[in-house]
């Protein structure tokens, strides 16, 4: 396509980019920068039916002003980013000073949490991504060589898990390993122990967690790579049976290769999935065990009383970091092919 | 206190006019949680609409829902019915409007101790009161010679007992769930112990004490006597394993006591089913609970006539006696005409023992918030109790910092 062409293709959808996603990210940075400037508070005389006490409420009056001088707040530079509840610059420097051995280090340094959601989070992605990728092309092949006549079926049997919505699946699996429910109960009586509960260790939850990533995100995998199954030419296959190759080496040489740059493309998009992964944890009320960076987010944003936009601001910018940090070593070696192609 | 045991306890022959409901214009929408009593109430006050639209929100999502929708100009709800601590980020951003020009004029029924007046400006009016108190199962108890429990260190022995004679395995419940509901029974009980949770006068944190941790060792021995999956366990979930009979001791809110004893479920789990009032801990004499009063509170950024319309019509059901008769069983009433019944038990002998109400401080949201992620890992048996309180302080100076109260 001729750069002109493309230039007018793109530009409708160029244009919904800056303006539904670019401005946002930039005006979610600006935010970041910025923290609520210092409440004025005074001392005044509350009554309730319970009675009268004297206690500090925000001075409305005064707040006002301020907010009206300087609308975005108070500026604080890298601060919310270095606080304790994100980078926590200090505490580590504190910690590494204090702490005797590097395994005590660690625990000091997991205890907090952004790191305690970083780990889950990477955790999370280092587990489902391959597994995803895995399950995802055995059940292409395995269905690509199935009868035509019942394929159909089996498709839409295969990415049923992709229909569900992500908050019921993991609901649905939530009501069953409870411990009175269908798999939580069997769970018990196999292992004889009345104690045992997949919800209360972290461990085991992870364990859930991570599995109903896999379960949900392979038929994504599983839908691409059938359609690139179906691109592979049929002469190499032929004569690679004639050559006696067996069906490990074929798939190995022939169709792996074919399809490889299809594999770059679902790997890619299965990292930055998994690396917002977020309603496992809302389905799950796996909220005191696991805690991903989105979920972080989400719990400055609505789970207190007072939103702090700051502090989800600086977590948003993280994550988009992290995000560009884990892609970097395939979009270097796409990259890379791009230019040895031309 | 006085007030609400007047207010409870006695039934008093005031005048009788209701508000008027000749309401000619204005646009009502209320925003308010979703349970019976508040049903109840907004159903009343939708009797007295007049020619006035009338729009209704419930959600249980409400305090995710209301700073937003308050703060836009024309705001989407003219109401929203608040509690002690959900008033809170509504007064710090300055989103709600005082009503004693509309007191005066429209607030005939309203009893005084309905009034929520700050620094002298009436900002709400309460309608009922609710608390976290006590259930027991009064088979089970009588069964092992059990006496009611008084203390949550008595609680901790007859579950034990319970444990022990084979009955049930997991015979005490609350509502843990990590992040808000656990964060209540943390301050419940820290508040049992005596505790403060800032340092006076300042917006510094004092929970790393011997009270903190005294807290925390209780709300664990409990935690053991539960089903294992307390951490996901809100007051809904813990209604259920109370109605399919697994537990025999539970400390739950006085308002969800209507759906406990209503017909619905095994007749003889419902008859068993008893109240009593909140349990004291470490040799305290007030109990482990806060008091929690729900009222209305008219949005600022509203026209006049929105406001009065709205003002006339809820101000309807805030003084409504056949209401509260008719609803004697779904709530505490503060409303004048109210005879408390058997439901009530629980908030009135809270309100007798001298129960604090939820401290209603403009930094108190950021401190619950600390307190529902920070103490899970405690919980779960992973770090000390003073390692949980240092994190929940310093998780807490993190973000109080952030928004400007240190």
């Amino acid at each position: 396509m001729p750069n002109k062409t493309f230039f007018w293709f793109f530009l409708p959808t160029g244009l919904a980019m800056i303006l539904f996603i670019g401005l946002p990210i930039i005006s979610t940075g600006i935010q970041s920068f910025y923290a609520q400037h210092d409440q004025v508070v005074k001392e005044v005389k509350k009554c309730d039916p319970f009675g009268c006490t004297v206690s500090i409420v925000v001075d409305n009056e005064e707040t006002s002003k301020i907010r009206e001088a300087k609308p975005l707040g108070k500026f604080n530079g890298f601060g919310t980013y270095t606080d304790r509840n994100h980078l926590a610059v200090e505490e580590i420097k504190k910690f590494w000073n204090e702490t005797e051995s590097f395994g005590a280090f660690v625990d000091q340094v997991t205890n907090l949490p952004f790191y305690k959601a970083l780990i889950f989070t990477l955790t999370y992605c280092l587990f489902v991504t391959p597994n995803v990728l895995l399950l995802g092309f055995i059940i292409a092949l395995s269905l690509n060589a199935v009868a035509r006549k019942i394929r159909g079926p089996l498709i839409f049997g295969t990415i049923l898990p992709m229909i569900v919505t992500p908050l019921v699946g993991s609901l649905v699996l939530f009501w069953m390993i409870d411990s009175q429910g269908i798999i939580g109960a069997n769970i018990q009586n196999l292992m004889n122990d009345p104690y045992l509960s997949l919800k209360s260790s972290k461990t085991l939850t992870w364990i859930t967690i991570i599995i109903y990533g896999i379960w949900h995100h392979s038929p994504f995998a599983f839908v691409v790579f059938y359609a690139a199954l179906q691109t592979v030419p049929q002469e190499p296959i032929e004569a690679a049976i004639i050559d006696g190759a067996s069906r490990f080496q074929r798939i190995k040489h022939i169709v792996l290769p074919h399809i490889y740059p299809v594999v770059t493309f679902v790997a890619l998009i299965s990292l930055m999935d998994n690396f917002r992964v977020f309603e496992p944890i809302i389905g799950f009320s796996a909220e005191g065990s696991a805690q991903s960076l989105s979920w972080l987010i989400y719990d400055n944003l609505v789970n207190e009383e007072v939103i702090l936009f700051g502090s989800a601001a600086a977590t948003s910018m993280m994550t988009i970091i992290g995000i560009a940090i884990l892609l970097a070593p395939v979009l270097i070696r796409t990259w890379k092919e791009f230019k040895t192609a031309r | 206190m006085r007030k609400i045991l007047v207010t409870l306890l006695f039934l008093l022959f005031g005048t009788s006019a209701f508000a008027d409901c000749n309401i000619k214009s204005g646009s009502i929408n209320i925003l308010a949680n979703d349970f019976p009593a508040l049903r109840t109430f907004v159903e009343t006050s939708k009797q007295c609409k007049g020619s006035a639209d009338f729009k209704v929100t419930h959600s249980s999502e409400h305090n995710k829902i209301a700073v937003p929708a308050l703060t836009a100009n024309p705001s989407e709800f003219s109401a929203r019915i608040a509690a002690n601590s959900s008033i809170v980020p509504l007064m710090n951003q300055d989103l709600i409007r005082p009503l004693d020009d509309l007191v005066k004029k429209y607030g005939k029924g309203i009893q005084d101790s309905q009034l929520i007046t700050i620094d002298g400006k009436v900002m709400a009016v309460a309608f009922m009161a609710n608390t976290q108190h006590l259930y027991y199962r009064e088979d089970v108890l009588k069964d092992l010679g059990i006496a009611i429990p008084k203390t949550y260190e008595e609680v901790v022995a007859a579950s034990e007992k319970i444990r022990a004679s084979g009955k049930m395995q997991y015979p005490y419940a609350a509502a843990y769930k990590a992040g808000w509901n656990l964060a209540e029974e943390f301050v419940n009980m820290f508040i049992g112990h005596g505790g403060e949770f800032f340092k006076s006068g300042s917006a510094e944190p004092n929970i790393n004490n011997a009270k903190g941790v005294a807290t925390l060792n209780m709300l664990k021995k409990l935690s053991e006597l539960s089903n294992p999956d307390y951490l996901t366990h809100d007051s809904e979930a813990i209604k259920v394993e109370w109605e399919s009979g697994n537990v025999a001791l539970m400390t739950l809110w006085a308002s969800r006591s209507g759906t406990l004893l209503d017909d619905e479920g095994d007749p003889n789990i419902t008859k068993a089913t008893k109240l009593t009032g909140p349990a004291t801990v470490g040799g305290g004499n007030i109990p482990a609970a806060t008091l929690w009063w729900d009222g209305f509170t008219l949005a600022k950024n509203r026209p006049d006539a929105d406001a009065e319309a709205t003002f006339r019509s809820l101000a309807h059901a805030a003084s409504n006696k056949k209401m509260v008769a008719d609803a004697a069983d779904q709530a505490v009433w503060l409303v004048e005409g109210f005879v408390p019944g058997p439901k009530s038990i629980g908030v009135i002998e809270a309100v007798k023992m001298g129960a604090k109400p939820y401290p209603m401080l403009p930094q108190m949201g950021l401190m619950h918030g600390a307190l529902g992620s920070e103490i899970v890992e405690f919980l779960q048996g992973k770090e000390s109790a003073e390692q949980a309180l240092k994190d929940v302080e310093a998780a807490y100076i993190s973000k109080a910092k952030e928004q400007g109260f240190l």
